[in-house]
């Protein structure tokens, strides 16, 4: 082997090694938050943390029952906004899109996905908060729900497409009509796979501080009704890990681990049933 | 659609009017129409969005005009303000992300789509993708409480020995400040390059990779000479799209970046971004025109990331047409 060629072949297995160390890099950082978060936020989690409200300032002890209510609300709202124009929206593009029409619109959910979150609350204030004059859950949950809509619109759109030509033939040659055929056979045999992409869009805007800020705000007491400003769990993480207390800070590592932990478990487990799901589709 | 609709009225074709009543029976256009209308909310909402934030910017565009864009004073109490500091602050922290994150990335999508096995690829992937999904506040609560205590006590003081000369090392080392808020973006963007390019050069025909080994090229070389070049665009694509994720990244930022409107030399210095300060000023924004100065702060935030986002589209989708003309 001459001198030229050992040069090649070292600069071969150095540069793999690099890449290799690259990615050794990229995947520790989540074993890293993992590690952190379950070895603090497991020493903070109590009882009280899910049953009991925030103590005064100054007070140690208490919880966020009313931040995981508020958050539950919130994802509440946020659905039943955006998952309807998602759907429907997908179901056109599926279904019934012409090509330019199309185009544009699968252009628009893409720029619309990209508009940083914090500008979305900017735009629920303006739209919600402004007319309304105070901060409320309804201007929180249309905030989240305006980020739902581009993902569930791309998840129907594509489980809808997965679904076999010859099953629509199939109904249609039974005489049902296109819409018929639709609702009864086609979103059926997708229906699973678009309930898992809607969970993982949910999941998401699960984690989402930003854009409820100044919509739902924040709160230390319960929040009755849709009409005042509310607790959320990532807008308390926040408030606790930026605060100068102690306690705080040990509570900030509780909900954040009960944060990560719902949406890492929700990722995980639905995009282990979407792979089983595209594999028998495909096999 | 609504030609069909107008001849009803006037019913000279009796045979289309037909075939649209029959249709309009069965119900199909009726699910036509409001699938339609489901989806043409979506441009709805996307310019209301544009128009609002257009709107309800009015009165600082109006007295500030482009010198908003220059003017570094960010005074509340005499209602001026200049957001060169917060631009400045968003495109190093930005810069400083990318730098770290794009040869991290490149890399690792390189050996993921290259050199591992499909099944460890799977795996690694799918855990990359895991992190795109944590939320950006764990992120932040994170960097708080040990990568800002890690900058201040070691990092800091060491660059500071070996790089002081350079002004971007100089200083003193409070943890929080622009290389923190870099540092934590480029952690952030990573799994967004790796997984959009590991599909990028996924989609380059193996061909391209067989004709180079075939020539006597090593592995390496087939790759970054041949199959990196074909895929440039679409890796550039992603690259893009991290940068946008940057830009409008708010909660990590704000969490890290010592929020103080001041342009320095040194990364060491705290900063402000432009997301940061919309997240941290609104609430407290007293008076009309500093709401408006804030919202198109937003503007500019989202008209940036519009304009990336675009071209990352466009480049994305120009790669894997060209993957897939050759098969």
């Amino acid at each position: 082997m001459n001198y030229r060629t050992l040069w090649r072949k070292s600069v071969n297995a150095v540069m793999f090694s690099l890449t290799g160390l690259a990615t050794v890099l990229t995947v520790s950082v989540l074993f890293f938050i993992l590690g952190y978060l379950v070895w603090y936020g497991g020493r903070a989690i109590n009882w009280d943390f899910f049953t009991k409200l925030p103590k005064p300032v100054g007070e140690t002890g208490g919880g966020m029952a009313n931040a995981i209510v508020g958050s539950v609300k919130l994802l509440l709202l946020a659905t039943l906004t955006g998952v309807p124009i998602g759907f429907m929206g997908g179901v056109y593009l599926a279904e019934f899109g012409g090509k330019t029409f199309s185009f544009l619109l699968r252009y628009t959910t893409d720029l619309l996905n990209g508009v940083p979150s914090i500008v979305m609350g900017i735009f629920a204030y303006t739209m919600v908060v402004l007319p309304m004059k105070h901060f409320s859950t309804l201007a929180g949950g249309l905030a989240l729900g305006v980020m739902m809509i581009p993902i569930a619109v791309r998840s129907t759109e594509e489980f809808l497409r997965t679904v076999p030509v010859t099953l629509r033939e199939g109904a249609l040659a039974l005489g049902a009509c296109k819409w018929k055929a639709i609702t009864t056979v086609v979103i059926p045999a997708a229906i699973r796979g678009i309930l898992t992409g809607i969970i993982l869009d949910l999941a998401r805007v699960a984690g989402e501080t930003a854009p409820l800020l100044f919509t739902a705000f924040n709160n230390r007491f319960w929040s009755p009704g849709w009409n005042q400003p509310t607790a959320s769990l990532p807008v308390m993480i926040f408030t606790y890990a930026i605060a100068p207390y102690e306690d705080w800070h040990r509570q900030a590592w509780a909900a954040g681990l009960v944060l990560l932990g719902l949406v890492l478990l929700t990722n995980i487990t639905a995009r282990v049933v979407l792979a089983r799901k595209l594999s028998s589709a495909a096999g | 659609m609504a030609s069909t609709a107008v001849a009803v009225g006037g019913a000279p074709r009796p045979g289309r009017v037909r075939a649209f009543l029959l249709r309009l029976r069965s119900g199909d256009e009726i699910a036509h129409l409001i699938t339609l209308i489901f989806a043409s909310a979506i441009f709805l909402v996307t310019v209301l969005l544009v128009f609002e934030l257009y709107r309800n910017s009015a009165l600082a565009r109006e007295k500030f005009g482009w010198q908003f864009f220059y003017s570094r004073t960010w005074d509340p109490v005499f209602e001026q303000f200049g957001a060169l500091p917060f631009i400045f602050g968003t495109v190093v922290t930005s810069a400083v992300g990318l730098l770290m994150a794009v040869p991290l990335g490149v890399g690792a999508a390189i050996f993921l789509a290259e050199m591992a096995p499909a099944r460890v690829s799977d795996a690694l992937t799918f855990v990359i993708e895991l992190l795109a999904a944590v939320p950006s506040v764990i992120y932040g609560l994170l960097a708080i409480f040990t990568l800002v205590p890690l900058l201040r006590t070691t990092v800091q003081p060491f660059l500071k020995r070996t790089l002081g000369f350079l002004p971007l090392f100089q200083g003193p080392a409070y943890g929080v400040g622009l290389l923190a808020a870099g540092l934590i973006l480029a952690i952030m963007i990573v799994p967004f390059i790796v997984s959009i390019s590991r599909e990028v050069l996924l989609a380059v025909p193996v061909e391209q990779r067989e004709a180079a080994l075939a020539l006597g090229a090593t592995r390496w070389e087939s790759t970054w000479k041949v199959v990196v070049p074909y895929a440039r665009a679409g890796i550039l694509g992603s690259i893009f799209l991290a940068m946008a994720r940057a830009l409008g990244e708010t909660m990590a930022v704000t969490m890290v970046i010592g929020n103080d409107p001041k342009i320095s030399s040194s990364l060491f210095a705290p900063g402000y971004s432009i997301a940061a300060v919309i997240a941290n000023e609104f609430t407290e924004a007293t008076g009309d025109l500093y709401v408006h100065a804030l919202i198109e702060l937003g503007l500019v935030l989202f008209i940036l990331t519009i304009v990336l986002n675009g071209l990352a589209r466009l480049l994305i989708l120009a790669t894997h047409r060209k993957g897939t003309a050759h098969p």
